[in-house]
């Protein structure tokens, strides 16, 4: 089956000799939600922005749909749609005019495009808002007119570049939906954020880039199983004055009527609640402390980092 | 290359001209208010007041005289303005991209700017010829030349425009070409002058001057009268536009300040 993206070696560098890519492989399965993490700078928006034709390689192949954006980029551009990380339309056009003036961009009559901008607008709710210039409209609204309009022309793949930031989170859960649904329909989605808990809740796939290489290029079943240790917070309905031993666990208070216990994988949660029953103390209420993702993705930075520090450490 | 069908094409070049046309009719009182008042105070002051006491100009009376002057000097300016200031604003704000992202070929962008700043010279020109006419009478001499000349300039200052706003990367950028360049090669263009007023040696450095050709092949379309021939003049529009066209598209096949 033909990938929705394949990236192959893909290098970058700036005029200001910043090495942004340094070689990356990437490949993204056609109907896939796929998540590309990283800390900032570490290249996501770089590699998108080659991949969307906003920035020009150094080096390497990009294939969307099997188009290789050397040689057949508008077939690839017909299949894409972007949503970038910041605004980028004319403040003062009227929404509608704002999607179907893309839509003229990709060649569809004003006709068609009209139909397809009035499904998108009130798919994402700004219907309503169609005759109202972009910069009256409330930040969120201005992300969903970006969804909107990357979507004018049906590409069978979309990007969106942290899509979900400075979003409120009522108006965030809604937009999982959204694109949740897309991707049921067919389109394939990839992401990049900064909530590790949205791409945890929404991909199926992820690769973690850092300082301009894949660290981790996988399934976030894989990934998620390689968490060996989990922090869960526990609410006790006793308040205790000091942290109580539990046989395999380690324990710490975090106040009064909260505890922090880490169970390592392999352990039985079971055996948490066993121990405390027989200690007499009630738990009230459970959570995880951190996202598991969110904890993976920090210790495999931490380790790249280091590595990269002991690399360059070896080569002075 | 391009996967974009011919119909496909056209909608593209299309959409960029109406939306064009759309920003400068929308901000009317900003791009075409101005230039019908400025113009009107010159038909006023220079050809009303003035003029009465010049006389004649070129053997023409010289309110006839600086008419086809002052239709494309608002030709001139207008064209280029409306190219520079919208294609640098599509940069300042980044919605550049939404092109970028888009299978239009550059040509396909090129030329829609280039009409969009047409449309704008051309409607100001119709709108100062209109004008004109509450001043004096006219007549047109040759049809053809005149219209060649007005399209061809219009579209050759466009380009211009183009390439700066490529160029630019500050709003200062954008007005440095029109005050140092293009303001002064208009007026020393022989709007309001026939060269053969000047010594020789100015005549000569008036001859290097590119606006002088097309002011006068346009005055020859209109009054039948010219510094030079119109035919060269044409061919000189002609030769630029060649010259920009392939700086346009060379810098837009780069990215030169639209992509990383």
């Amino acid at each position: 089956m033909t990938n929705a993206l394949e990236i192959e070696g893909l290098r970058k560098t700036y005029g200001d000799g910043f090495e942004a890519l340094k070689g990356i492989d990437l490949h993204v399965r056609k109907g896939d939600f796929f998540a590309l993490l990283g800390p900032n700078g570490a290249g996501k928006s770089t590699t998108l922005g080659i991949v969307s034709s906003l920035v020009n390689k150094t080096g390497g192949k990009v294939r969307v749909f099997g188009y290789d954006i050397d040689t057949h980029l508008s077939d690839a551009k017909v299949n894409l749609g972007v949503v970038p990380q910041e605004f980028n339309f004319g403040q003062f056009e009227k929404v509608f005019d704002i999607v179907t003036t893309q839509a003229g961009y990709y060649g569809i009559p004003l006709r068609e495009a009209s139909v397809s901008a009035e499904k998108y607008l009130k798919k994402l709710g700004l219907w309503d808002k169609r005759n109202t210039p972009a910069r009256m409209l409330s930040g969120g609204m201005k992300r969903r007119l970006m969804i909107a309009r990357a979507l004018v022309h049906e590409p069978g793949l979309l990007i969106l570049d942290e899509p979900t930031a400075g979003v409120d989170i009522e108006l965030r859960r809604s937009m999982w939906t959204f694109l949740e649904e897309m991707n049921r329909e067919g389109t394939t989605i990839i992401l990049t954020t900064h909530y590790l808990e949205e791409a945890e809740a929404l991909c199926r796939n992820i690769a973690i880039i850092d300082h301009g290489q894949i660290v981790k290029h996988t399934s976030k079943r894989d990934l998620l199983q390689q968490l060996s240790i989990e922090t869960f917070v526990l609410d006790t309905e006793t308040t205790m004055a000091e942290a109580p031993e539990l046989d395999g666990f380690s324990v710490r208070l975090d106040g009064e009527g909260s505890l922090e216990v880490e169970v390592r994988k392999g352990q039985a949660l079971n055996d948490v609640f066993i121990q405390l029953d027989r200690l007499g103390i009630k738990v009230v209420s459970m959570r995880t402390k951190a996202n598991r993702l969110e904890e993976l993705f920090i210790r495999m930075i931490e380790e790249n980092s280091q590595e990269s520090r002991k690399a360059e450490e070896s080569l002075a | 290359m391009s996967g974009m069908t011919s119909a496909a094409l056209f909608t593209a070049f299309r959409t960029i001209v109406v939306k064009e046309i759309r920003r400068f009719t929308r901000i009317w009182v900003q791009t075409l208010l101005p230039p019908v008042i400025t113009m009107t105070l010159y038909f006023i002051i220079f050809g009303n007041l003035i003029g009465s006491r010049i006389g004649e100009m070129g053997g023409l009376d010289y309110m006839a005289f600086i008419v086809p002057g002052l239709i494309m000097m608002a030709v001139i300016t207008n064209s280029y303005a409306n190219v520079v200031s919208s294609f640098f604003s599509m940069k300042f704000q980044r919605n550049i991209e939404e092109l970028l992202v888009s299978p239009v070929p550059n040509w396909v962008i090129l030329a829609g700017w280039v009409c969009g700043g047409m449309a704008r010279g051309l409607s100001i020109g119709l709108v100062v010829t209109l004008l004109s006419l509450a001043f004096t009478s006219l007549s047109i001499h040759n049809l053809v030349i005149m219209v060649a000349t007005v399209f061809l300039t219009s579209a050759l200052f466009s380009l211009g425009g183009f390439i700066n706003a490529m160029l630019a990367t500050k709003f200062d950028d954008i007005s440095i070409v029109p005050t140092f360049v293009l303001t002064p090669l208009t007026y020393l263009g022989g709007v309001f002058y026939s060269i053969d007023l000047l010594p020789e040696f100015w005549q000569g450095v008036s001859m290097a001057n590119p606006i002088l050709y097309m002011v006068n092949g346009f005055r020859y379309g209109i009054l039948g009268v010219s510094d030079v021939n119109p035919f060269v003049s044409l061919g000189m529009i002609l030769v630029f536009i060649a010259v920009l066209t392939a700086i346009a598209l060379r810098m837009l096949a780069r990215g030169k300040g639209i992509r990383h």
